[in-house]
Parts: structure tokens; sequence; C-alpha cells
């Protein structure tokens, strides 16, 4: 494996806002939003002349809103028309890919300035639909006639994890609360509720009903009771991401044409990718994705780091047990430690190791095929000291990773930043 | 076995699952085998591939119990109120496949235990104005 044969700076970053906004806005719409947004966040401004090519990530507008062809489309909405507008799908990672690409694109020498899309609508069609359009990321030959969905498939990995390393059900709420309590601090965010404000208002709502008043003790109580019901066991509605719209905007540019546009760039120094069978099945571990440890070995390997010199991350938390496999696999702890880390409140904003404080996936939500682009917007604006509200973390960030991963662990991009 | 020689397809795999038979293929190369089978040794890159019948019994590895399931399996009834195990089996000889696990109660997984002894149990599903699918499902040994 090679190195990128030039400096890429990541220059400016922006997102939508993340929610269920069908149909008063659509990827059309989600995505001039993240454009502005992202051209507001470029120091000295940005205009389509200066980017040369649209990368598009999205999973399926195909399914989500019967559109295909996406690239060409994205880029006409914000004046790149007719610079090349490719589209690139690997389910949740769709846009961790697009970034990659654009990296590789410019490190080759073809590009100097891409402008990095992603883009995904979902709540066009009803749930039912969703689910079966994200079962579509895992293996629809052997895994979906045996009643495997997304969230079915992450609950198989963690019985097994629980099985191996006794990892409890308490444990995987722990990631989530620690998580809403940082999506609480994120303008952008789906859900801006800690989870123990959900707790109150859900508790009031029932009194107001003329209901009993149930006795949560605390957030775990609360987490463990029917008021939280299994989608698929172990996992529980709030061990879940998100139904979401959104899209997110990156512009990335090489060390030469950089500095047109800030003082202050963001430096891209590693890229990996990795795959594995669709199929849990099909794979030599359960509780362990060998997608994620190879892009982040070729990552490190890139960029000169090991994971001990990574001080804040954003995971791929599409649900709370993938968070806790992602800290394992990345490194960070060894296999069957992550959860007493996250117990000890390491992961948190002012812990050791913070871990998603936009949010994540489950809080800011998850429009699967813009996520990989928008972890790359918190990294943005932690590393320049503008994260909004109180979710600024208090250390000068240097080093930071984010880890996209697709399905069930088939596709990983792990991408690492510095100053 | 009569029809041997019978390409090593996805079409022919879920034929002979049709019938009733769970079959895999082994790599005469190399030995590793494959469930659901392979035509191409993923192992050595040889061609030299057979079919051989699995015995279907083997352990649970993995579960869950689904309450909102795809939409192949709410049309067959199934609901929050009514979920569903899909599991993850590793069978005697080795690979790993994926089935339905019926024969266990559903709506407490908590009585599930990973490692269980399981057997194979060839699911009729019922397809409108069509002979019924066999979909590959386990049940306790
Ligand atoms: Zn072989």
């Amino acid at each position: 494996m090679g190195n990128l044969s030039r400096k890429i700076a990541l220059v400016g970053a922006g997102m939508s806002k993340f929610g269920q906004h069908f149909p008063t806005k659509r990827n059309p719409d989600l995505w001039i939003d993240a454009w502005i947004n992202a051209v507001e966040n470029v120091d000295n401004g940005i205009e389509p002349k200066d980017v040369d090519a649209c990368y598009v990530g999205n999973f399926t507008a195909d399914l989500f809103n019967h559109q295909g062809h996406l690239g060409p489309n994205m880029a006409n909405l914000v004046g790149l028309t007719p610079k090349p507008a490719p589209r690139f799908e690997g389910a949740c990672a769709s846009s961790g890919i697009a970034l990659r690409e654009a990296l590789l694109a410019i490190a080759s020498g073809v590009h100097d300035v891409i402008a990095v899309c992603g883009v995904e609508t979902m709540s066009e069609v009803p749930t039912t639909m969703v689910t079966d359009a994200l079962s579509a990321a895992a293996d629809t030959t052997y895994e979906y006639p045996a009643g495997a969905t997304f969230p079915g498939l992450y609950a198989a990995i963690a019985s097994a994890h629980f099985h191996e390393y006794g990892t409890t059900p308490e444990d995987l709420m722990r990631v989530g609360i620690k998580n809403h309590e940082n999506g609480k601090e994120n303008p952008y965010a789906q859900m801006q509720q800690t989870i123990k404000e959900i707790m109150e208002s859900k508790k009031a709502r029932l009194i107001s009903q003329g209901q009993e008043a149930p006795e949560w003790k605390d957030e775990i109580d609360f987490l463990s009771s029917s008021a939280n019901p299994y989608i698929a066991s172990p996992l529980r509605l709030f061990d879940c991401s998100l139904i979401t719209d959104g899209a997110a905007c990156l512009f990335l540019a090489a060390e030469d044409v950089a500095k047109k546009f800030t003082d202050t760039p963001i430096w891209i120094t590693g890229t990996g990718q990795g795959s594995a069978a669709l199929s849990l099945h099909d794979r030599n571990s359960l509780t362990s994705f060998i997608a994620t440890r190879e892009a982040s070995r070729q990552a490190y390997q890139m960029s000169g780091l090991s994971p001990n010199d990574i001080q804040i991350a954003e995971v791929h938390d599409c649900f709370t047990i993938a968070e806790i496999l992602a800290m394992e696999d990345l490194g960070f702890y060894e296999k069957g430690k992550a959860a007493e880390a996250v117990k000890n409140g390491e992961s948190k904003r002012d812990g050791a190791l913070p871990i998603n404080t936009s949010g994540g996936l489950k809080s800011k939500g998850h429009p699967v095929g813009a996520t990989g682009a928008a972890q790359a917007v918190e990294i943005f604006k932690q590393m320049r000291g503008k994260a909004e509200r109180n979710r600024q973390v208090k250390i000068n960030v240097e080093r930071a990773l984010t880890h996209n991963l697709g399905g069930s662990g088939g596709t990983c991009v792990v991408t690492i930043y510095q100053k | 076995m009569s029809e041997n020689n019978k390409e090593i397809t996805v079409y022919n795999y879920l034929d002979y699952l049709n019938k009733k038979i769970l079959m895999g293929s082994k790599c005469k190369k190399c030995g590793e085998l494959f469930a659901p089978p392979r035509r191409l040794c993923s192992a050595c890159s040889s061609t030299d591939v057979e079919w051989v019948k699995m015995s279907g019994k083997g352990t649970l590895a993995a579960y869950s119990c689904i309450g909102v399931g795809s939409k192949f399996f709410v049309d067959k009834g199934y609901s929050m109120k009514r979920p569903y195990c899909f599991s993850v089996v590793k069978l005697d000889e080795g690979p790993m496949i994926s089935g339905q696990l019926v024969g266990v109660d559903a709506t407490k997984p908590e009585s599930i235990k990973i490692g269980t002894p399981l057997k194979v149990n060839f699911l009729e599903t019922e397809v409108t104005g069509d002979e019924p699918r066999i979909d590959l499902g386990f049940e306790p040994a």
C-alpha cells in the first residue's frame, strides 16, 4: 500500500439539519442546505469555479425515492455542471467512500478541489419499506429468507458479544445515554434531548393521560422497561439509530491550493477501506469486524499514527453494540474491554477519548448515505474549536479519526485528520 | 448422489433446498467446506469443487428475536407481539449458515441459549398461486 502522493486538506465542511423532513424537504433541498452551510465554513470563501468535481455518496435513493443517477443531479443544483459527478454506493458507508475516492483522485493529480456530497432521504416511504430497503444492504439470497433485518443482524452480533465477553444490555444503554447527552448540544441533531429528558417527558405524558406514574429510578431503569420495547432482542428501541433525512458537504483541496481557502486547514493524513462477506455466517468472527480492522490498519499506517495517538473519534454507532465493536476493532481498547471504558466515562466529552461528540448516529441521526460525510463535519468543527453550544472538547485536538461502516460490517472506511 | 454433476449455483442450491436437502460444497484441492456451497474455492481459488450433503446438525452461534421484521416475515404474520427468531448456526461440519430458529419461545429471548444443539427444519412457506417454497430453518435437537 502506498501513500497519498499530495497533501490534502479539508478546507470546509457543513451539513443540513438532520431530522424527518419529508415532504417539506427532499434530497435536492437538503443538499443545498449542506452546500450553503459548508461554503459559509470556508474561511476565505469558495465558489463553483474553484471546484473540479462533485463526488456523491448515497445508499439508495433508488429504493427510498425512486431516483437513481444522483451524481449529475446534485452537481447541477450547486452550479457544478458539466464537471464530473460520480456517485458511490457502499450502504451506510457511501459518503465515507465518496470522501476516500475524492482523496485518491486529488492525490492522483487529476483534480485539485473536490466537493463531497452525502445525502439521503429515508422518511418518504413507510417504516416496513425502510426496513426492507436497509436489509438490501445485507445478503438477500441467504440472510433475508432467514429473517435478517438490519437491527436483527446487529442484535445477533450483540448476542454473540454478550456470550463471549459478558457484555450486558446496560452496557449498551450507557452508550446511548452518552450519545444523547452529546446530541443535546448539537443544533443539527435530530434528537436534541437526553435520555433523562425523554424519560421525564414520557412520565409527564402518562400522568397527564390519567395513567399511573411509572416508577423509573433512573435512565437505565427506564431503558430496561416496556417503555423501551425490543426491536430485535437484545436491542431495544433506544439501541437503534433513527430514520433520518439529511445531507453533508465537504470541500477537499490539494496542499498547493488549500491556502487560498483557509489559513487553518485540517490535513487528512490517512485513509483506509476494508471489506467483508455480506453474510455474518460467512465470517470467521461474529464479534469483530474484519473490515474495520483492515481499514484502520491502512489508515494508521498511512498517517504514521497508532490508536493511542487519536484524541477524539466519530464512530459508526448505527446500533449501540456497533460503538462497542468499533472501540475494540479500531484498537482503542482490547476485545471485551470497551464496555468497561464506557462505564468509566472514558468516551464522554470530558473523558480520556471522547467518542461521538456530535451525538453519533444514535442522537444526531443516520441518513445512511450522508453519515460518513457528516462525521467529518463534526471533526472539522472540533479540531477548529468551533463545535456549537456546550459540546466543544476542552483539549486542543491535533489528531482525530472517523469510522464509517456499511451494512452489517461489509464495508468500512477509516479516515485520520491532523492539524 | 445421482445429480452430482449439476453445476454449483445459487439456483441449484435452492433447488436442493426445495427438495428438503441441505447441500454444501467441498474443495477437492484444499478440503475447505462451504455451506451455502461455492463453485470457486475462496480459500485456494480451485474450481475442483464438489457437492456434499450436510448433516443439518449444528449449534446456535448467534440469534435475535425480531419484533420489527422484514416484509417477508411481516406478511407471514410476525409482529412486535409475535416475534420470530433469526439465527446463525454453526454446522457440525464447520461452516456457519443463517436460518429461522423455530421450536423456541421468541417472546422470551433470554430462554434461548447460544451453544444449544440444533437440527435442520425445512420450513414450508406458502407463496400465493405457487408451490410452497422451502426456507432453511432449525429447531432444538
Ligand atoms: Zn480450496
